[in-house]
């Protein structure tokens, strides 16, 4: 492998890793809130209760996030100084923006959340569970922001010496892909936090202990989750694949495995295996036309297959990115009718009944991550052969000196550093599971001499 | 606007090291001023609740010098490649130490995170020093203003240095005893007992060593950086020798450690601050091109 190769698997596994943690605990913090409003509408203790366990699940989520964040900042330094020295100017603001914000406003009112309960009476705990989910999604827009830049760039103009210089933070700020982009990402994020909640819910259920607060997981969970994975499909990810077709055109004939224009309404591939050395997608089951209408919203409306566009302009990992995007879409088809079917028998009080149903939702949680990392790869690998799209290409971005040896042993380095972190925070999560929401007392500070 | 820049990152590299300088020390004596659980865990409250918002203004300092001076983050991140990802190891093993080390009552597995705690701090400081070290020798940029060292080519500061030769080690053990005097001065300050006890007497023992580094690297300095000699106001460091020296054995003798410690090691935590400060701006005096 080439410098290339290994720059861009080191930054992909460090972040596919990192991304595990923010995206549960963003979704997290919100269902937070909610536990946290009924415990004061109904007063309550047991909503207080559940809070307070999952508090202690977020909690170990957000070190591992933040400990596992710095290695992305430095990337851009180590690994991307050519992207760093063009780019730096526009994209170090929203990124040290995001900065500010997770570290000062997020782990200040998480402080408060999770050490002030005693002190500061439900209202202003309420309040700071308030903040630390509002610091915990304009982390997540600056981010975005910042992705959406190298997606989408805007308010920037070109220096003498080919830097990048911006000429409106607001345009920045207010960049049309941020909009679909942001809302598709923060609603997946519901779901992953449901569907941990409902999964676990149903791991207490269905082991007869703690089953009251299983029953409240289970409730938020599906609920939560149902809304959330509807908004995930519409507006926000139809809208996105709306905004992709305009602008990244080659990016959408390659996840939909479209290698020949259609002018007569294109077919919607749901199966197949794309052949790019034949440029054909085998095994295909189509839906006729059905890509025109989502694309165009006409049935007969053209379509541009990847034949219209040069080989230099293609995304690199043709396959790679077909699948990515179908296995999102797909997982999160099975996911609706998952939470359809256990929506229906909620209402209907049937639930606590359906041991299969029960066990498929105790099964329900690696889905969410598994959907939410494949279309973060739909979306990064869509974007090549681009590294700021139209603008820099990928292999123009990385650190000219850095050899690959040097970038494979620090990439081993970091497989071997995330291991052992997987394992230690798996151990951490375990052992609050097993002694349940019913034993989350008051958290206490640790004691400091001052 | 460059200089006024340069000045925010300059206070926010010395706030850093000031203030992560004496968790940093403190992880360095840890296992040598702590000998059972309750003493460890009495040093890692002192810094449990700020050790990480001592290391913000690590963050902040990198996230400014990446949109203020793009150009210089590309180039030092790229070249120091392997330093930098070492210490971002260091930092990452040193937070889970500090974070897991009382999750479980397993007295093996709090030996083991008490370990990685000290080792991890003692290696951040060598190579913080030896970053120091470099910055200060230099490095071979080539013509479109990148370079890339190796962690070590020969030992000598020449032509093709590495990351670590003898004057970036040399820089760099000077770095870990002042960061352990610091740290250690934090401890008296911060903690009671034997603890406060044994942490005075490694500061009183780790002076000496200090002062002799000091005069050590500012020769070294002036023969292997003739623009330190144009550059600096005062020989580097001589200016700024630590003022807190702690007092000798027999003086301590006669009062109880306890007020001791409350009279004066607030007085000599700070002056060793303000001389961490005096010694930072030279060092920023001497790479300034202006």
């Amino acid at each position: 492998m080439n410098a290339l190769a290994i720059d861009r698997l080191q930054f992909a596994f460090t972040v596919t890793f990192h991304y595990l943690f923010p995206q549960l605990t963003m979704g997290l913090a919100l269902l937070i809130v909610i536990l946290k409003t009924m415990a004061l509408r109904t007063r309550n203790p047991h909503y207080d209760q559940s809070a307070r366990f999952w508090a202690k699940i977020f909690a170990v989520n957000f070190a591992i996030g933040v400990i596992t964040g710095i290695p992305m900042e430095f990337q851009f330094g180590t690994n991307w100084a050519g992207f760093a020295k063009a780019a730096g100017g526009v994209i170090g603001q929203t990124l040290a923006m995001e900065g500010m914000f997770s570290f000062f406003l997020e782990s200040t009112f998480l402080g408060l959340f999770l050490f002030g309960e005693k002190k500061l009476g439900p209202t202003l705990h309420w309040l700071s569970a308030v903040a630390v989910w509002l610091g915990s999604w304009l982390s997540g827009f600056f981010i975005i922001a910042t992705d959406a830049w190298m997606q989408h760039p805007v308010g920037y103009a070109l220096g003498p010496k080919g830097e990048i210089v911006l000429n409106s933070f607001t345009g920045l700020l207010s960049n049309p892909w941020i909009l679909w982009q942001y809302t598709h990402n923060m609603t997946a994020s519901v779901v992953t936090g449901s569907a941990v909640m409902a999964s676990l819910g149903a791991f207490y259920v269905l082991s007869n202990r703690s089953v009251d607060f299983g029953r409240t997981f289970l409730k938020v969970g599906i609920c939560a989750g149902l809304i959330a994975v509807a908004i995930v499909a519409f507006p926000t990810g139809d809208q996105q694949s709306v905004m992709v077709s305009r602008n990244q055109p080659v990016a959408l004939a390659a996840m939909e495995g479209l290698f020949k224009s259609s002018d007569n309404g294109a077919a919607l591939a749901i199966l197949g295996q794309p052949d790019a050395e034949n440029q054909r997608l085998d095994n295909p089951i189509e839906f006729p036309r059905a890509l025109s209408f989502l694309t165009t919203r006409n049935w007969a409306g053209k379509v541009k297959g990847l034949d219209q566009f040069p080989r230099d302009q293609w995304p690199d990992n043709i396959p790679l990115l077909y699948f990515s995007y179908h296995i999102m879409v797909g997982l999160g088809t099975i996911m609706t009718a998952i939470l359809l079917w256990a929506a229906i028998e909620l209402w209907s009080g049937t639930l606590w009944r359906r041991t299969p149903l029960l066990w498929t939702l105790m099964f329900l949680f690696p889905f969410p991550y598994i959907a939410t990392t494949f279309g973060w790869i739909t979306a990064e690998i869509g974007r090549q052969p681009w590294l700021i799209y139209g603008l820099m290409r990928t292999e123009n971005g990385i650190s000219p000196l850095v050899s690959a040896g040097n970038g494979l042993f620090t990439l081993l380095g970091f497989m071997g550093m995330y291991a052992l972190m997987g394992v230690l925070f798996l151990s951490l999560v375990w052992r609050e599971v097993e002694r349940g929401p019913g034993h989350a007392e008051f958290a206490q500070p640790a004691p400091a001499h001052h | 606007m460059e200089t006024i820049w340069f000045c925010i990152v300059a206070v926010m590299l010395a706030a850093y090291v000031l203030l992560d300088g004496f968790d940093l020390g403190a992880g360095a004596i840890h296992l040598f001023a702590a000998r059972d659980d309750a003493e460890r865990r009495s040093i890692i409250a002192s810094i449990g609740p700020v050790w990480d918002g001592n290391e913000v203004w690590l963050l902040a300092a990198g996230g400014t010098l990446y949109f203020a001076f793009p150009g210089l983050y590309a180039a030092g991140f790229s070249g120091f490649y392997l330093a930098l990802m070492i210490v971002l190891w260091l930092l990452m093993l040193r937070g889970l130490s500090i974070e897991l080390r009382s999750h479980f009552e397993n007295p093996l597995w709090q030996s083991f995170w008490d370990a990685t705690f000290s080792g991890s701090s003692i290696l951040i400081a060598i190579f913080y020093g030896a970053a120091l070290g470099n910055v200060v020798r230099g490095v071979p940029l080539n013509k479109d203003g990148y370079f890339f060292v190796p962690l070590w080519t020969n030992f000598q500061p020449g032509a093709n240095p590495g990351i670590i030769d003898w004057y970036t080690v040399l820089v760099g053990v000077s770095a870990l005893l002042v960061l352990t005097l610091h740290g250690a001065l934090w401890v008296m300050l911060k903690t009671a007992g034997q603890v406060a006890v044994r942490a005075r007497a490694i500061a009183f023992t780790v002076y000496g060593a200090v002062c002799a580094a000091v005069l050590g690297i500012s020769i070294a300095s002036f023969s292997i950086h003739p623009i330190s000699r144009r550059t600096s106001s005062v020989i580097p460091g001589c200016g700024c020798f630590p003022c807190s020296r702690p007092r000798g054995s027999s003086a301590c003798g006669s009062v109880s450690p306890q007020k001791w410690i409350s009279g004066h090691s607030c007085a000599r935590a700070s002056s060793s601050s303000l001389c961490f400060a005096a010694r930072h701006s030279d060092s920023i005096r001497t790479c300034c091109p202006r």
